[in-house]
């Protein structure tokens, strides 16, 4: 039973997906209670392989529909065919955030989204969604990866565009299914290209035969950008902002953690796919990992310059989004550069990899935060009937626990001491100092600008005088929300209280997933 | 030579479609650009798995093969794959772009730029 957890991890949200508009048609509490108990089963499951994967430090390997499953390469043969899953510790730690963010989710849009709002196609693509994410973060097959960012992005375009009835959720679904399109497609030309050297799809099988010909160094340009896309890094960011902003405000958390999943998908194949800098090989690692750097400073400055001009509250914090994936793309570039040097990796273990664990554990925290921090712009928005903070004041007198949970996440976005925002800038400031300053000064900054951003929309929507005529849906945030909330508000504050074992428990396996080189 | 063509072919059908993308400003035509870019990629695809006088890749005929080559058969499963995920994205594309028009009762992109906070 143990064996297949990791094809258990995918098929049961899957094919609960399927079933769930027929039980939605007989009882609606049995349908919340299935994908309940669906969500947790799943988290469930990725925690008891912590012990496993991130503490012992093992690889799972898992062949999809081997007759035994467990043996990656087959009598007879000295390739591996067929789709192997594998979960390292980068893996794990990619699908614990999505695992915890997808039930904070569910839980806050069980009362958010209305049972008359066609809540079973709601939840179902909410749960292909999750499959998408866990499905890119655990396959160890180029074209698999491929599928699962496809469902990933059907999924979220029709949840984008969820509200037909209003008049711009359609173009911003549009918008985000054509951006998707273009870059899986450009992906699939990248996949071709490894295939048509080496006759597989498998990652590692590939890593292992890598010859970095002219042809490889096209496949990375063709796979990472179409990535750095679906991230939203600076310049390919221009559907975020729409995008995020016309989205349910759950989803567009669950959204957030999705292009988190690219992004790993970018740092995964930049490591595991064509990287072995440690021994040289025939590409430049320094010139790659600056490109990273710049197109991270470049997202971090931008997209804070323009989230401080907003007056959209959601398209501030999607400005914000773009901003806060600039220092996980500062922190595993700066990793990638030192990596390849030609000083046999000093320079890594001085601060390189300091710079990695912080920006990986960004990652998680920026998940959380940011989740926080949209589900709390859904109240805003619900209950002014805008999302314009020009029209919104006051609600600090009504909504105590919105306003504590929003100042939380307010905080740790800004990296402010006791919050886990800090914890993770603390590491990339520390180590991208020793590589260079001015980086670490820029970073800074943003953070500065971060804070003097959200401190407008504190004063704006919850200070000021309790204005009852400018309430528009004045029903109390429901437990489901409450609950959903102030799971994020434990971690966000608990994360930045301990630090060190998070770091130690699962960033650390992360980190040594990625580099270390089978 | 006939592979050179095939190649050829891939790299003018997805200039072709990148040029439509860029420059075409109606929804429905976008998707249209969109198709012909995938059609390209399904096309380098199966160029690349296909073997010149190669017959069809079914297994029981592998002992009866002798001299003859197979073309690759794994390609050809995933690009019928990607067809499928291609029919899904341009209806849902097509879906929205219809949706789009009924709410602003246009398909124009410039007169859709700037999605503003009025709901």
């Amino acid at each position: 039973m143990t064996d297949h957890i990791p094809v258990l991890i995918i098929a049961l949200p899957l094919l609960t997906a399927f079933i769930l508009p027929i039980v939605g048609m007989i009882n609606t509490r049995l349908r919340n209670i299935l994908v309940f108990l669906v969500i947790a089963a799943v988290n469930l499951m990725l925690i008891s392989l912590v012990q496993r994967v991130s503490i012992g430090g093992e690889v799972l390997h898992y062949v999809v529909g081997a007759a035994d499953p467990l043996q990656v390469i087959r009598e007879g043969l000295d390739f591996p065919i067929r789709i192997v899953l594998k979960i390292d510790g980068f893996s794990l730690f990619m699908a614990l955030i999505s695992g915890v963010i997808t039930f904070v989710v569910f839980l806050f849009s069980l009362s958010y989204i209305k049972e008359g709002e066609r809540k079973n196609y709601y939840q179902l693509l909410m749960l292909l969604i999750f499959v998408g994410m866990l499905g890119m973060e655990f396959t160890n097959d180029l074209f698999n990866f491929f599928v699962f960012l496809e469902i990933l992005s059907i999924a979220s375009a029709a949840l984008v565009a969820y509200r037909t009835d209003r008049k711009h959720p359609p173009y911003a679904g549009y918008k985000y299914m054509l951006v998707s399109a273009i870059a899986t497609s450009f992906l699939l030309m990248g996949i071709a290209l490894c295939y048509a050297q080496y006759g597989s799809f498998n990652i590692d099988y590939i890593h292992g035969m890598m010859k970095y010909t002219l042809l490889d160094k096209m496949a990375l340009v063709f796979m990472l950008v179409p990535l750095a896309m679906k991230a939203g890094a600076i310049p390919m960011h221009m559907w975020v902002p729409d995008t995020y902003s016309e989205a349910p405000a759950p989803i567009s958390a669950l959204l957030k953690t999705a292009s988190m999943a690219s992004l790993y998908g970018l740092f995964r194949l930049s490591f595991s796919l064509f990287g072995n800098p440690l021994e040289g090989g025939g590409m430049n690692y320094h010139t790659l990992g600056w490109i990273i750097i710049v197109m991270g400073v470049l997202s971090m400055f931008v997209g804070v310059t323009m989230a401080l001009v907003q007056n959209d509250v959601k398209r501030l914090m999607a400005y914000h989004a773009v901003s806060q994936t600039g220092y996980m793309l500062l922190g595993v570039g700066v990793g990638i550069a030192v990596h390849a040097q030609a000083d046999g990796g000093s320079a890594f273990k001085l601060f390189g990899r300091v710079a990695m664990m912080g920006g990986i554990f960004h990652m998680m925290n920026h998940a959380f935060y940011k989740g926080l921090l949209f589900l709390t712009s859904g109240v805003m928005a619900r209950r002014f009937g805008t999302r314009d903070l020009n029209r919104m004041v006051g609600l600090a007198h009504r909504d105590t626990f919105t306003t504590v949970a929003f100042v939380i996440g307010a905080l740790a976005i800004a990296g402010i001491p006791p919050l886990n925002g800090f914890s993770s800038k603390i590491l990339l400031y520390e180590s991208v100092y020793q590589f260079s300053p001015l980086l670490s000064i820029i970073a800074i900054f943003v953070s500065v600008l971060t804070l003097a951003s959200f401190m407008k929309v504190f004063y704006s929507a919850f200070m000021g005088p309790e204005r009852k005529d400018m309430i528009i849906d004045a029903t109390p945030v429901s437990k489901g929300m409450i609950l959903g909330m102030s799971i994020l508000c434990v971690l966000v504050v608990g994360f930045g209280l301990f630090p060190d074992l998070v770091v130690g428990t699962i960033v650390e396996p992360a980190i040594e997933s990625l580099v270390t080189i089978l | 030579m006939t592979d050179f063509f095939l190649y050829v072919t891939v790299v003018l059908l997805i200039f072709f479609g990148m040029v439509a993308l860029i420059y075409k400003r109606n929804l429905i035509k976008i998707v249209i650009a969109l198709n012909i870019i995938e059609a390209g990629i399904n096309l380098l695809f199966i160029a690349l798995a296909y073997r010149p006088n190669g017959t069809a890749p079914i297994f029981t005929l592998a002992p009866a093969l002798g001299e003859l080559k197979m073309v690759l058969p794994t390609p050809q499963a995933l690009i019928l794959t990607n067809i499928v995920i291609g029919f899904g994205t341009t209806a849902l594309m097509l879906t929205l772009a219809i949706l789009t028009y009924q709410n602003n009762h246009t398909l124009d992109i410039r007169k859709l730029r700037g999605v503003e906070n009025n709901d």
